[in-house]
């Protein structure tokens, strides 16, 4: 059974068009990735899932349910966390607040996943009492990463999490999702082809609001024409 | 000096009242995105009822007008967010048309249901008096129901600072005023925050509205104009979103206001509409943003 399954998903935003045909079905227990050239609709496809972009036409089913058309809380609540590009982490708030805001229940099994995700980052632990504002840029993707894992969502997007980030951070990051993605679902959209290699099995590429190729990621690994064409490699 | 130190103590008070309309304006403008010129109305409606309540339903019960302004404020403001100004989330030009538009129907509605004229409201017995203290100097009146504003403001911006800090409810506010689309995405229904932002925005300005209301011992249809202007560039002052940054404005206010007033009164009014477009073009964040 697919988890996630969109077929032929038309978005906008305002006037223009954005994804023009995007098509994929992401089993539970995988590590996808969505490639693409920049500006391809990558960042737009997840906050398409995400009830942030309107759809013209296609579907979105996400445990065999339509969730086209519900709203972005309720499409959370489903089980599908979500680290935006900019991280979207609450500079006013403290990584406790972050994290804590989070929670859709104050139980232990939440309190369990706190301590999992600091565990994970131990860096936010550190600053655990620190206002967002004052992390680095490591330390905020960091936070919004563990932030989407406090509900132990079924499925996870996550947007560019390599994004400006110092290579040394990058190998942090990608070998943490490859410990997330043991136990969840993850959609990852990434420039950084090295970290998709670590984090993912399998891929999409997104071209022109489309989807154009999809496979496994060590078959494109080999495929250095594919690259060429699609990712600019 | 006494002078001066009388000047800043009528200030102050009244910088309790252009708090109360600006924490809740700028609450509104950082968390939704509206510039609500319709917040001035929610003030004088306060004021109209705390004076019909006080005068006809309740007589002399003052705690009890207030709490009736107070409602009529939520009301109102419920009304406003569930029927107008939910259709217009970003969209800036319409939410400055339908805000102005309801500003002037309920300003209307008031000199239609209470007349044009200026209407006389007594203080409560107990807050009617004022001290005189004596110092060297020279003799500093206090007037109780001023000092009892002041207070009130005081309050009012420590509970409302313990909300906002201390509860999930505070927290979904201050994340929603930096970003409220990823809020939503964090499985939290961000509009019926909307609401209850805009709810409590109109309460506290009912609130305003009835504590003005004694203090100015008459009102008009046109009394919540000015205390809207002021309350806005407390906004621009204080940093929009900032609640912290509306008590400071406030503050900041009052004393320019009083110290102004002292020395060239001619230009009371316009120093801080001045002030405001300076701010607006050298620290559009405001004075007092990351409080």
């Amino acid at each position: 059974m697919s988890l996630l399954k969109v077929n032929d998903l038309v978005s906008y935003i305002g006037l223009f068009t954005i994804l023009q045909g995007v098509s994929m079905e992401i089993q539970q227990g995988e590590a996808v990735a969505i490639l693409g050239r920049n500006g391809a609709g990558k960042t737009t496809f997840l906050r398409t899932v995400m009830g942030l972009v309107k759809t013209r036409s296609g579907s979105i089913t996400f445990n065999d349910a339509s969730i086209i058309g519900k709203a972005t809380h309720k499409i959370s609540k489903l089980g599908i966390g979500y680290c935006p590009e900019d991280y979207g982490v609450f500079d006013l708030l403290t990584i406790e607040e972050n994290l804590v805001l989070a929670t859709h229940k104050k139980n232990a099994a939440t309190r369990d996943r706190i301590a999992y995700v600091l565990d994970l980052f131990p860096d936010l632990k550190l600053a655990y009492k620190r206002h967002a504002r004052t992390l680095s840029g490591g330390q905020r993707q960091m936070l919004s990463v563990g932030r989407s894992l406090v509900n132990s969502p079924a499925l996870i997007l996550i947007d560019e999490p390599s994004k400006g980030l110092a290579p040394v951070v990058i190998e942090k990051m990608a070998l943490a999702l490859k410990e997330i993605a043991k136990q969840s679902t993850i959609v990852l959209v990434e420039q950084n082809f090295h970290m998709a290699l670590i984090v993912t099995d399998r891929y999409y590429i997104i071209d022109e609001g489309r989807t154009v190729h999809g496979g496994l990621m060590k078959d494109l690994e080999n495929d250095k024409e594919l690259q060429q064409r699609h990712l600019g490699l | 000096m006494a002078n001066i130190l009388i000047l800043l103590f009528n200030g102050i008070s009244e910088g309790a009242l252009y708090f109360l309309m600006a924490a809740s304006l700028s609450v509104i403008l950082g968390l939704m995105g509206v510039v609500n010129f319709a917040h001035g109305t929610l003030f004088l409606w306060g004021a109209y009822v705390f004076r019909w309540v006080y005068v006809y339903i309740f007589p002399n019960n003052f705690i009890l007008a207030i709490i009736c302004a107070t409602l009529a404020g939520f009301l109102i403001g419920l009304i406003f967010e569930k029927v107008f100004i939910s259709r217009v989330y970003g969209n800036i030009g319409a939410q400055i048309m339908i805000t102005l538009g309801l500003s002037i129907v309920f300003t209307e509605l008031v000199r239609v249901i209470w007349g044009p004229s200026a209407l006389v409201v007594g203080r409560p017995p107990m807050l009617a008096g004022a001290s005189h203290l004596e110092f060297d100097f020279g003799t500093v009146i206090i007037s109780h129901y001023r000092l009892f504003v002041i207070i009130v403001g005081v309050v009012v911006a420590v509970l409302g600072h313990f909300l906002l800090t201390r509860t999930r409810v505070g927290m979904t506010i201050r994340a929603g005023v930096q970003n409220s689309e990823m809020v939503g995405a964090l499985g939290i229904n961000i509009n019926r925050y909307f609401t209850l932002v805009f709810a409590v925005g109109g309460a506290l300005a009912g609130f305003g509205g009835a504590l003005f209301a004694p203090l100015s011992t008459t009102i008009t249809p046109l009394s919540g104009n000015q205390f809207q202007l002021m309350a806005f560039i407390v906004v621009v002052i204080g940093g929009m979103g900032s609640f912290v940054g509306s008590a400071l404005g406030s503050l900041f206010m009052a004393v320019m206001i009083a110290l102004i007033g002292w020395t060239i009164p001619d230009i009371s009014l316009v120093a801080p509409v001045a002030l405001m477009a300076l701010i607006l073009i050298f620290k559009p964040q405001g004075l007092f943003k990351w409080r």
